[in-house]
């Protein structure tokens, strides 16, 4: 009466679908995930091409939907979507700020089918709040929050965790309790895009994580079969890598508001990739044969000392996206792992942000909102940098 | 909580979501962002926490699809797990 032996064979399915729906926001988080140069994709997939997106993906095996953005609820036709994407059977899930959210709002997803709300938080506290978000939205989360619940959905609430709220993370949890979230994310900051640039402002302290390592399992504890807390240690402070995607086109399938599409939101950023369009292919090639989706499938692009590593299973060489910002060639092993020759640097780059964390001078530095100006200035900058 | 016995009356819980997966060839559980693939037995199991039946009338219904099967500690032993993830109530 069980299955086994019945996985190894298959090829592996997209059973992840992230929609981007939009790159717009009204936020303007300093670690938000989407592209530096976001601002000039302008051209945003129609509610037909999202919904054949959608339909292909769901043939392919894809069970879980995520709506995120920039901001979902930007899009107009967003109620139509979680209708046709329930109606395929998908778990629906909106990840969300909550901002451009109403009572009448949430009803309305209630009745297309929707499945679970993820809002998220800045901070626990209205000012830092605020201050990261770049915009005063605190006490309307909270509302949304309420209303979430009241509605029934489950509620996942998202912190991303870094030098500026990291020691909020008691009140945090806290607020997680008073909100009756069922899953609280304590997500830690992933340097990509707008998070790399504003790097140094971000990385927290080894004391820092070392208290909210306690706390959170402080809570884990205390809050076990009421609330889910999940904490990770961030990678960064790690010797060996996150196992990333579970895999380079394994599990999850990206598509940006533009519809190209991706194994992993951050991978666009890589050079020599080209990256397919839905809008010129079916998700079953892109997903199966596209070159691209495949450049990193299995273990057999790898380098030293990857090639040869008896953990190449298990960790997959890590994060090709890392590798490459940080080492210049994503072929290489992600740095995090103390095997690879690039690991000190990264070891130099905490111990010095350590050293420095609190001194005035530098926690002066300002850090680089994410919102379309800044990303038109620095793809500006970048274009006009001699070669 | 109390163990559970023959006459409590399971049910899904309405923040998860329960169904028959064709591309995965077996029932799933589905929750926020996760997914759990259920065994055969289990599937048949969860099918059947209606709401209305009892854990007695499970296993009878269980017996008359699958006769050769001794099932009823699998059965308990099943529910109690699905409980305590959350999947099921009983009442
Ligand atoms: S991380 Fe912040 S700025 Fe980026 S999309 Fe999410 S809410 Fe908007
Ligand atoms: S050398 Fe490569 S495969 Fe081995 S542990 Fe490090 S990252 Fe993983």
């Amino acid at each position: 009466m069980n299955k086994a032996g019945s996985e190894q064979s298959k090829l592996p399915q997209p059973l992840w679908l992230l929609a981007e729906l939009t790159y717009a926001c009204p936020l303007q988080c300093p670690y938000c995930s989407n592209p530096l140069d976001f601002a000039k994709y302008k051209k945003e997939l129609a509610t037909d091409d999202w919904i054949r997106v959608m339909r292909e993906a769901r043939e392919m095996g894809a069970t879980q939907l995520g709506f995120s953005g920039g901001e979902p609820l930007v899009r107009t036709d967003l109620e139509e979507l979680i209708a046709e994407a329930r109606q395929l059977g998908f778990y629906t899930n909106l990840i969300t700020s909550g901002v451009g959210m109403d009572e009448k709002r949430i009803k309305a997803f209630k009745d297309a089918g929707l499945d679970h709300i993820q809002v998220s938080f800045q901070a626990s506290s209205e000012e830092l709040n605020n201050f990261i978000a770049g915009t005063d939205a605190f006490q309307h989360k909270l509302e949304m929050a309420r209303l979430v619940k009241k509605y029934g959905y489950p509620m996942v609430l998202c912190f991303v965790l870094h030098r500026r709220n990291e020691d909020q993370i008691r009140d945090i949890l806290e607020l997680a309790i008073t909100l009756e979230a069922d899953y609280v994310e304590l997500a830690t900051t992933q340097y990509y895009g707008w998070a790399y640039h504003n790097r140094e402002q971000l990385i927290p302290t080894r004391e820092q994580l070392l208290h909210a390592e306690q706390v959170a399992k402080e809570y884990q504890e205390k809050m076990k079969g009421k609330m889910r807390i999940f904490y990770v240690i961030p990678d960064y402070f790690e010797n060996r890598p996150k196992r990333c995607m579970d895999g380079w086109g394994h599990v999850f399938l990206t598509i940006t508001p533009d519809g190209t599409a991706l194994p992993c939101h951050a991978a666009r950023q890589l050079p020599g990739l080209e990256f397919p369009n839905v809008k010129n292919h079916n998700i079953e090639w892109i997903w199966n044969d596209s070159p691209d989706f495949n450049k990193f499938r299995g273990l057999d692009w790898m380098k030293e000392p990857c090639r040869s590593c008896p953990e190449k299973e298990k960790d997959l060489g890590g994060c090709r996206c890392q590798a490459y910002m940080l080492t210049g060639d994503a072929r290489n092993a992600d740095p995090v792992c103390d095997k690879s020759p690039h690991h000190h640097e990264l070891v130099a780059t905490i111990d010095r942000v350590g050293k420095l964390a609190g001194t005035p001078e530098f926690e002066a530095k300002p850090i680089l909102f994410r919102n379309p100006k800044n990303s038109k200035k620095i793809t500006s900058d970048k274009e006009t940098l001699p070669a | 909580m109390n163990p559970i016995t023959g006459d409590n009356i399971p049910a899904i819980t309405p923040t998860f979501r329960f169904q028959w997966e064709k591309a995965q060839n077996c029932f799933v559980v589905l929750y926020p962002e996760g997914m759990v693939k259920l065994s055969h037995s289990a599937g048949e199991i969860m099918k059947r926490c209606d709401g209305a039946t009892s854990v007695d009338g499970i296993i009878t219904d269980l017996h008359k699809e699958f006769p050769d099967t001794d099932l009823d500690v699998e059965v308990y032993k099943f529910l109690e797990v699905a409980r305590e993830q959350g999947w099921i109530r009983t009442k």
